[in-house]
């Protein structure tokens, strides 16, 4: 064996470093070869469980899309990161967008962080595919050009629960005590409740805003109980759904719990002797159709789980958009927005095809309302849900539950 | 009516407390003893609950919160051992570092054994619902644990005040040097404090387990508290932390009994005028390592 001299090795090292952190041009070119996409999602705080799903649905999809050959006859190179905060997930944008190179963003659950994304991307003028964010201000007053919002906005979730509540004579003439979180996805999911509310004849005659840190909810279900409500309805977020839903196991209180938001991941995590009520979800992993079951079907195969909700989303998104830059041939933004806004329909893995809407830009899709498995019903843990019928009913064009032009303040500048 | 609601806010703060007090207990004691800054409690917290989740599996809840606490506190045996028993006497800047990474470490080993999904399980149904005294309301299962943390209070304060044990230990807080002279190794008692420790912080999990969520990060959530609460109550001193554990569950409800939005950061404006009039704590004693 040939021993070095401690400071060859060690200025060895420090070449290395050095190079590596200049970078050789010959490496950066060999990567230009890919195609660079920029996924955000919160994989920490209490989001992040349904972001680690959304993480692993985007792999899944850009694994598929390169063994088929890629985009353009190229890899897509994703780069996965953990958005963390509003703050954060901003910086990050902009480093993915100007130094990493990429050609466009997607992800996102917490729609404060997406609506800092989004900002990045109109200044960069590239285009960002918010997949998990829910507020209806996202795709109103702050819509932009160069955002797309996949997921299905608090409105149409209020509207798919509402409905169902309705049909079983729970609203009209009815007090709600309501527990919101308190950022912008809350206060936005309320707004739209108190819209409902108020046009179907019922009482808001409590809210409480929480912040998004609390994890103990017992002093404000003292309060639920000294208002003494028909309905409690949740309008939390994340994981503190899951909170909520076993306090309110553990107190037993005899007013039904519902909800406005929920994800099927905190609902496994809820358990299913916790978890009852009636609530909306944008998609569910027994859906009866090819596309939907392929990717069940893919996704359980590689991971030994089925998919939640952000899983199918942010697969479903990349999946759009591989299409897209495949059709148009490009991976400019501009050419990419020209393609959406001409609305194409897509099979996204449900009964009816889902477009962009081209005046604000929002997926339009149908929504389900679901119930909850007796325990001894279920044939596994993940078999909780039963859904109800798709809102809107087969007949009705699906923007009918969308807030409509006048209602939804969205002004693109050019 | 109001005084009514308002009082019930005030017990259930009480119950709240006791909780709080099983993971800052330890911590605190942990400290007193070694001189040890534990940023890795809330990763037994954590560990005491999917240790719960699993065995609940197998043998039901009942069984399974007496159990997961001696099996993580033989962990902590473990810790102790191999990891704690190098850092008494170092500078403490070390402890923390250790103590922090170990923490991560845990988060992602958890990660690895559980999955980043969380895991669930639910109180069994005869400990479910509430009493309901005149007017007032409990859960039934949180005073279950107001009972338990009660017993162990006391069967701590016995332990520390009225055996032996509890005399070589104290005197090893006091005088170290000084209890070696005697010919006493502090060592195996140091074991027994960390193991005491952890065992807290694991029931602490195994009971709150099945009412919210029990994901990796858990510990981390929970470290804030305990630590607001050490703080408060003051560094090493016994009666500092329960007083200050049970004083933040009481102004957290008071807070979101009157003005909910203040709710979470009452008890840091709690620790800030505490600390304003007395910096060690309310009954914290001047510790020559740390000042």
């Amino acid at each position: 064996m040939i021993r070095y001299p401690r400071r060859t090795v060690l200025r060895a090292g420090a070449a290395l470093v050095g190079a590596s952190a200049l970078g050789f041009p010959a490496i950066v070119r060999a990567q230009s070869e890919k195609i660079r996409i920029g996924h955000l999602t919160p994989l920490t705080g209490f989001l992040g469980v349904i972001g680690g799903y959304a993480q692993l649905g985007v792999k899944l999809a850009v694994e598929e899309v390169n063994q088929s050959g890629g985009v353009l006859g190229k890899q897509i190179d994703l780069i996965s990161e953990d958005s963390i905060n509003p703050a954060t997930a901003a910086t990050k944008a902009q480093r993915m967008l100007e130094q990493d190179g990429a050609a466009l963003l997607l992800g996102e659950i917490s729609s404060a962080s997406s609506l800092t994304i989004m900002q990045v991307a109109e200044r960069n003028k590239k285009v960002f595919f918010s997949t998990g964010a829910r507020s209806d201000a996202l795709r109103g007053k702050n819509c932009n050009r160069y955002s797309f919002h996949c997921d299905i906005p608090n409105t149409v979730m209020v509207n798919a629960v509402g409905t169902a509540l309705s049909q079983k004579g729970m609203v009209k003439g009815k007090k709600f005590f309501t527990l919101t979180a308190d950022y912008i996805f809350g206060h936005d999911l309320l707004k739209a409740a108190k819209v409902f509310f108020g046009t179907h004849d019922a009482n808001l005659i409590g809210d409480e805003l929480i912040a998004t840190d609390v994890t103990d909810f017992s002093p404000y279900l003292l309060k639920v109980r000294q208002a003494k409500p028909d309905v409690v309805c949740c309008n939390l977020a994340g994981n503190q759904v899951t909170n909520l839903v076993k306090q309110y196991a553990e107190f037993g209180f005899p007013y039904p719990l519902v909800g406005f938001n929920l994800n099927t991941g905190d609902a496994w995590a809820a358990g299913a002797g916790n978890l009852s009520g009636t609530w909306p979800t944008v998609w569910y992993h027994t859906l009866d159709n090819p596309t939907s079951k392929a990717f069940v079907a893919a996704f359980t195969k590689k991971y030994g789980k089925p998919p939640e909700n952000h899983a199918w989303i942010d697969y479903i998104t990349l999946k759009l958009l591989a299409e897209a830059i495949n059709t148009t041939k490009s991976t400019d933004s501009h050419e990419l927005i020209a393609y959406f806004e001409k609305q194409s329909q897509f099979d996204i893995g449900k009964a009816r095809k889902a477009y962009f809407r081209n005046w604000d830009h929002q997926l339009v899709q149908e929504a389900y309302p679901f119930t909850v498995k007796p325990k001894d019903q279920m044939k596994d843990q993940w078999d909780m849900l039963v859904l109800g019928d798709a809102v809107p009913a087969p007949g009705d064009p699906l923007e009918t539950i969308y807030p409509t032009r006048q209602q939804n303040p969205c002004e693109m500048k050019a | 009516m109001q005084f009514e609601f308002l009082l019930e806010q005030v017990v259930n703060g009480l119950v709240l407390g006791g909780y709080y007090l099983l993971i800052a207990l330890g911590l605190s004691l942990i400290f007193s003893v070694g001189g040890i800054v534990n940023l890795a409690h809330g990763a037994f917290y954590a560990l005491g609950a999917y240790v719960c989740v699993e065995l609940t599996k197998q043998f039901g809840f009942g069984a399974a919160v007496v159990i997961s606490p001696f099996a993580v506190a033989s962990l902590g045996i473990l810790f102790e051992r191999f990891i704690l028993r190098r850092f008494y006497s170092a500078d403490p800047i070390l402890s923390l570092l250790v103590t922090f990474g170990l923490a991560m470490v845990a988060e992602q080993a958890i990660r690895m054994i559980w999955g980043a999904a969380p895991v669930s399980t639910e109180i069994p149904q005869r400990l479910r619902g509430s009493i309901i005294v005149g007017d007032f309301l409990f859960s039934r299962y949180r005073l279950l644990i107001l009972a338990v943390v009660a017993a162990i209070l006391l069967g701590v304060w016995l332990l520390l005040q009225k055996t032996s044990f509890g005399r070589v230990v104290r005197a090893g807080i006091q005088r170290p040097d000084m209890v070696a002279a005697l010919g006493i190794r502090l060592q195996p008692y140091m074991t027994a404090i960390v193991m005491l420790g952890v065992g807290m912080a694991a029931l602490g999990g195994a009971f709150f387990a099945p009412i919210t969520t029990v994901h990796p990060a858990m510990g981390a959530e929970i470290m804030t508290i305990a630590f607001v609460v050490v703080v408060i109550g003051g560094l090493g001193s016994f009666w500092g932390v329960v007083i200050a554990a049970l004083l933040v569950g009481v102004v957290r409800g008071i807070a979101i009994h009157f003005e909910p939005a203040a709710g979470e950061a009452s008890i840091y404006i709690l620790m800030f005028l505490v600390l304003l009039v007395r910096p060690r704590g309310l009954l914290g004693e001047r510790i020559e390592k740390f000042e």
